[in-house]
């Protein structure tokens, strides 16, 4: 069984890349989860200056989900080139940045290719930073804009990670692909809260956060199905995925590989985990290769 | 998960402050919680006590300790957790556990265990909340204080030096700040001990997925906080550096 894949021009060993925002603060955080059994990781979103990010609390984890509000903490793009580095020593990384325009993103994705990344990835999508993410990510011209300008100031391919909270997901794929992007990555978190009956308020500092998790993924495979129906350039799957079986519901639905994030929580070797099942899998009802199954549920 | 638990307890001793609250959970020595309340960040604090009756007891430096310091019994707190591994303790080796300044609070359960213990801190008065468990202690205590106002004085890796003299120890158990950890750490490497130490970093989530504690490519909250000698030894960043809420790596002085 050949557990390769490619997203476009870019061959990966396995379909399994780390999602944004996980471990990857730091170089070898991200070292880490490429010696874990990830074939890529995707960096921290980084921006233009240092940013906290959110007051604590920020994060909590329930049965079936986990709502954060990290707020993109990182220490800026000047500073993030020696994480870039360590992590790139080690395998394939991809640049993740997020900015309020164009041509901030142009220059972010710059550096990022700089620095040694495989591929960028505009988080056009974070639910939970204003001015940035799905603030800009929702408005199809203004993603144009974004992915043109990204597209002239690299050589690398440009991915670019959409929300799903927006009734015309469809529009701004199609938006990403006239602009000449290379790949779209789904799903970001869902737009959420929680509030503690207790104190008649919500957990959150940032009050809203991101929906991550099991709970998410049905959701995810609805976007990848529709996009996959809508572009013809390769998609990434991203939410909720804890198995194998998981990630084979957004290959089939069209994703050629895919991101894991939450289920990081039950340990690094998820990974592992994932490509071994999907090898147990393809061997039982004859599937050679990743690229035999994907899309098919769409047949 | 979050609980919401109601405070049953409350002692103070200086700048030191002690809440207690039921809360039905197992936890082991040296695991900790992320507490909140309105009003306040969330932050990581260890457990000082973990039978049927929790607590955690923090020193006053800065605006969330001085928040939750306010709570009084009857008050809720939001509680995550138990996260990060503890002590491992199984008997098999003869233990001394360490504590220096406020890292004697997450070594106050295996002092409740009937551990030897050696507590360390700059003047008597900061020793003051750790008096009533020193009473209750089913092993052997020594004290030592920088000034000399209560006990030996000297440092906490000068008292483990007295303390070796008068007896024999396979392994130290030991929390306090990074500068004692790192000369305690040396001192084990150096005279062949065993150790395990609680080490600590800027939290965000405390589970394992946001990586803003990293030290090296160790999660202190889920891979750690208790490490053992081995994995120190292997660690650039132990006594070197920190990375601050950004991620920026910070040096220590
Ligand atoms: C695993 C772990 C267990 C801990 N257990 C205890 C304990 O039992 N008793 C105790 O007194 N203290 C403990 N601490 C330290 C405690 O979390 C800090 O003292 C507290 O967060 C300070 O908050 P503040 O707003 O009052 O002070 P601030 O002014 O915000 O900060 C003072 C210092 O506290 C530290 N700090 C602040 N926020 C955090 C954070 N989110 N994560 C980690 N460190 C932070 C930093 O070093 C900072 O310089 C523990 C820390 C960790 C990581
Ligand atoms: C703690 C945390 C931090 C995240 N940070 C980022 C980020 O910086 N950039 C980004 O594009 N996505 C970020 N995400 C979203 C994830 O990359 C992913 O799209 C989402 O969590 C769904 O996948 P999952 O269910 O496998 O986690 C973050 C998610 C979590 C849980
Ligand atoms: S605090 Fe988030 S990984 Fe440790």
């Amino acid at each position: 069984m050949d557990l390769r894949t490619s997203v476009g021009s870019l061959v990966l060993d396995n379909p399994c890349i780390l999602a944004s925002g996980i471990m990857d603060e730091t170089g070898e955080g991200m070292a880490r989860i490429l010696r874990s059994g990830a074939a890529a990781a995707v960096s921290k979103s980084v921006g233009t200056n240092p940013n906290p990010g959110h007051a604590n609390p920020n994060f909590i984890e329930e049965e079936g989900f986990c709502l954060n509000a990290m707020g993109l903490p990182n220490p800026g793009i000047e500073e993030y080139a020696g994480e870039m580095r360590t992590a790139a020593a080690c395998g394939k990384v991809i640049g993740s940045v997020y900015a309020s325009s164009p041509e901030e993103f142009a220059d972010l994705a710059g550096r990022m290719e700089d620095y040694g990344a495989c591929a960028v990835e505009l988080n056009l999508s974070c639910p939970h930073a204003a001015g940035f993410g799905m603030e800009v990510g929702t408005d199809p011209l203004m993603v144009k804009r974004i992915v043109s300008a990204v597209k002239d100031a690299v050589s690398i391919p440009v991915w670019s990670k959409l929300t799903p909270n927006t009734h015309i997901l469809k529009d701004i794929g199609k938006a990403v692909e006239d602009a000449g992007g290379d790949a779209i990555v789904a799903i970001n978190t869902l737009r959420a809260m929680k509030i503690i009956p207790e104190f008649g308020r919500p957990f959150l500092s940032n009050r809203f956060g991101g929906l991550s998790g099991s709970a998410v993924r049905p959701v995810g495979v609805r976007a990848v199905y529709d996009l996959y129906s809508t572009v013809s350039i390769p998609i990434i799957g991203v939410g909720g995925i804890c198995g194998y079986r998981d990630a084979l519901e957004y290959i089939m639905a069209g994703a050629c590989a895919v991101q894991i994030g939450t289920a990081v929580l039950s340990g690094t070797d998820i990974f592992r985990k994932v490509n071994g099942g999907l090898t147990d899998f393809m061997r039982e009802y004859g599937y050679p290769t990743i690229g035999e199954m994907v899309g098919v549920a769409h047949e | 998960m979050n609980s919401i638990v109601t405070v049953t307890g409350k002692s103070d001793f200086g700048d030191i402050c002690s809440l207690s609250f039921n809360w039905d959970i197992t936890v082991g020595p040296g695991q900790f919680v992320m507490v909140w309340a309105p009003g306040m960040e969330e932050i990581p604090l260890s457990l000082s006590s973990v039978g049927d009756v929790k607590s955690v007891t923090f020193r006053i430096v800065g605006r969330d300790t001085e928040a939750l310091r306010k709570k009084g019994i009857g008050d809720s707190l939001s509680i995550r957790g138990p996260y990060g591994n503890g002590y491992r303790t199984d008997g098999s080796r003869r233990v001394l556990v360490v504590g220096g300044g406020i890292g004697i609070a997450p070594i106050l359960p295996l002092m409740a265990d009937g551990f030897d213990t050696a507590l360390a801190a700059r003047n008597a008065g900061e020793l003051d909340f750790a008096l009533p468990a020193i009473g209750k202690a089913a092993g052997k205590t020594w004290i030592s204080t920088d000034d000399g106002s209560r006990g030996f004085c000297g440092n906490a890796v000068q008292l483990v030096q007295e303390i070796l003299k008068e007896q024999e120890y396979d392994e130290i158990l030991a929390c306090g700040p990074e500068v004692m950890l790192f000369f305690l750490h040396k001192f084990c490497v150096d005279n062949g001990m065993k150790c395990q130490m609680s080490l600590e970093r800027h939290m965000k989530c405390g589970a394992g997925l946001c990586g803003s504690c990293m030290i090296d490519d160790k999660r202190v909250c889920a891979d750690g906080p208790v490490f053992t000698c081995d994995e120190i030894s292997g660690m650039k960043d132990f006594g070197h550096s920190k990375r601050d809420p950004c991620g920026t790596r910070v040096l220590f002085r």
